[in-house]
């Protein structure tokens, strides 16, 4: 059966009950109660929860401010205004201050695919690992989400965290397994090439390895969750033993997973790449999968695209 | 009042505005208007109403002070050093190389609680101290104090109306009122008034007083908070205050002096420190 359960739900289940023994952990959300799924937390813990209205420049400010008091906040709204909107907040308020701030984007990437570009948030991998200090996880179902909810709650370090909206298939079995803080997961092994993803597409990258297995050709696939600090040493092990990299994410061509990639590989061992995401141009609308689908985000597409990338390597 | 306190602040804010003049001199570059401005509002919050205790700089029970317009930064770090949360001497290395005295409000520098530099940031972490002091029912207070041309950001409403819906009596903002910004007057650039009729509408229990007078400063500062309600100061000020030639002129928001004016602005220092000595 699969699974009925969104990131973002496995988010707010996991928060509430830690928050339930850890008084310090505070919700702030900018009328977003209900896409966040945040009802039962304000219901059960009132006193630690905080609705600023639709202001998110304010919400990251007061978030910065309650974080001077010790407090852990996690700040939940929809991923295209938080790290759009309220920039210069993460910024100066919670970098540049050095508070540790959790700013939680929910319904990332395309998950709003219908609602247009300004609900798209495919820029932000790129502005966020841009500033000193920021952690940048992207979960990829909901045991790793329950698990990096947990080490946020453990670690106070400013961070942005991307989830989707809608449920996503299983990559792990359990919470424990699915995450280590800056170490990425080979979720498939192979010597062949590699597919380094993050976030909700290491499922579509799963499925074009398996499409890739039917034909013979063994890739592997690094669940690269935390994009920054990255996790360098898998990075260059792929490039080395496997000798091309194909990189898939939900966001921008530019600055994301696959620029932090090529950053690496491109200075210290250079091999063939190929960047799939969303193209430098506004996205066509459409359910979630209708975008990735139309950007050749899925498993066959990817595993055309890799095809492609294994005989330039040969050519 | 106290006639004392009101001539030992008088002497206070005489003798800082000395002294920034001096760093501001001394490192070639400063925000000397805002800072002339805002001297007096700082002085009566730093030696009289603000509770901190310069050797214990993280006491958690301490009263809150964020310098929302972080320009003004001289006039804090003057009253910082002089309080003793740092040694005077490091004045000198303001805006220097590897100085931790940068040109904005830097958590670096013991007393201060926020970098800011960018406008219209500081009421909302003001409003998230002064919020998070009252969920854990602490007695802590929270002051910032923005500039006028500030109020054109928007983010300052959103936070003044966030601050009146959680029934912030704790916290007190404060406008350096000078009616200057870097481009002229704040009523040509964008305007601004009523800022009282704008406040008040917002929910905040707003005053307007002289922000050079310190009677009517120590007074707004007393005043018991009106139930559920933050408390908005519009101080009344001029930028410059203090040297003749700086008064009221908007070229000095960053304006350096030179040489002869330095000694000008000296000697105008000395009359105002023997005078309010005299006074005393």
């Amino acid at each position: 059966m699969s699974n009925t359960i969104p990131n973002r739900k496995a988010f707010t289940r996991t928060l509430t009950v830690l928050a339930q023994k850890d008084p310090s952990i505070f919700v702030v959300t900018s009328d977003a109660r209900g896409s966040v799924t945040l009802d039962e937390f304000a219901q059960l813990l009132p006193n630690q929860f905080v609705e600023v209205g639709i202001a998110e420049q304010n919400e990251v400010g007061i978030a910065a401010g309650m974080a001077t008091f010790g407090k852990k906040v996690f700040v939940c709204a929809p991923a295209c205004f938080l790290s759009t909107r309220s920039l210069e907040q993460v910024k100066v308020d919670v970098i540049y201050s050095g508070n540790p701030v959790r700013v939680i984007g929910i319904s990332g990437g395309v998950s709003y695919g219908a609602l247009g570009f300004s609900h798209q948030s495919l820029h932000d991998f790129a502005v966020m690992r841009t500033f000193p200090n920021m952690v940048v996880i992207a979960p990829s179902d909901r045991f790793q989400t329950e698990a990096v909810t947990r080490w946020l709650a453990e670690h106070d370090v400013p961070a942005y965290v991307r989830m989707g909206r809608s449920a996503v298939p299983d990559i792990y079995t359990t919470a424990d397994e699915s995450f280590r803080f800056g170490k990425a997961n080979m979720v498939r092994p192979g010597s062949d090439g590699t597919i380094i993803t993050t976030g909700e597409m290491v499922a579509h990258a799963v499925d074009a390895a398996m499409l890739l297995a039917g034909q013979g050709i063994q890739v592997r696939v690094l669940d690269m969750h935390t994009i920054k600090p990255i996790d360098r040493e898998a990075i260059l092990l792929a490039a080395k033993e496997t000798g091309v990299i194909l990189t898939l994410e939900e966001h921008s061509i530019f600055g994301g997973l696959g620029a932090a990639v090529a950053e690496i590989t491109g200075q210290d061992y250079p091999v063939p790449l190929d960047i799939v995401g969303i193209a430098d141009e506004i996205p066509v609308e459409g359910s979630a999968y209708d975008v990735l689908h139309h950007y050749g985000m899925t498993g066959p597409s990817v595993a055309q695209r890799m095809m492609k990338l294994l005989r330039k390597r040969h050519s | 009042m106290n006639r004392d306190t009101v001539a030992f602040l008088r002497l206070k804010s005489a003798l800082v505005r000395k002294e920034l003049l001096g760093m501001i001199h001394h490192a070639k570059t400063g925000h000397t208007g805002g800072s002339l401005s805002s001297v007096d509002i700082l002085t009566v919050l730093y030696y009289h109403v603000l509770r901190i205790d310069p050797k214990h700089p993280k006491e958690p029970d301490r009263d809150r002070f964020v310098l929302s317009k972080g320009h003004s930064v001289e006039g804090l770090y003057t009253i910082l050093a002089d309080r003793g949360f740092f040694p005077k001497e490091e004045l000198a290395s303001f805006s220097s190389y590897g100085s931790r005295l940068i040109g904005h409000p830097s958590v670096k520098v013991p007393g201060v609680e926020l970098n800011t530099g960018a406008l219209g940031h500081g009421l909302s972490c003001s409003v998230g101290m002064a919020l998070a002091a009252k969920r854990d029912h602490s007695d802590v207070r929270v002051y910032c104090l923005m500039g006028d041309g500030e109020q054109a950001e928007g983010s300052v409403w959103e936070a003044a109306m966030a601050a009146a819906n959680f029934d912030l009596d704790n916290l007190t903002a404060i406008i350096d009122r000078n009616r200057l910004q870097i481009s002229g007057e704040t009523e040509r650039v964008m305007r601004l008034e009523s800022l009282e009729e704008k406040w008040s509408a917002f929910g905040w229990d707003t005053l307007i007083v002289d922000g050079h007078d310190m009677a009517a400063l120590l007074h707004a500062f007393a005043l018991d908070p009106k139930p559920h309600k933050p408390r908005m100061i519009i101080a009344q000020t001029v930028k410059g205050k203090g040297v003749s030639y700086m008064q009221d002129m908007a070229k000095w928001h960053h304006g350096v002096p030179s040489e002869e004016q330095y000694l000008q602005a000296m000697q105008e220092m000395d009359i105002l420190i023997k005078e309010v000595t005299i006074h005393e």
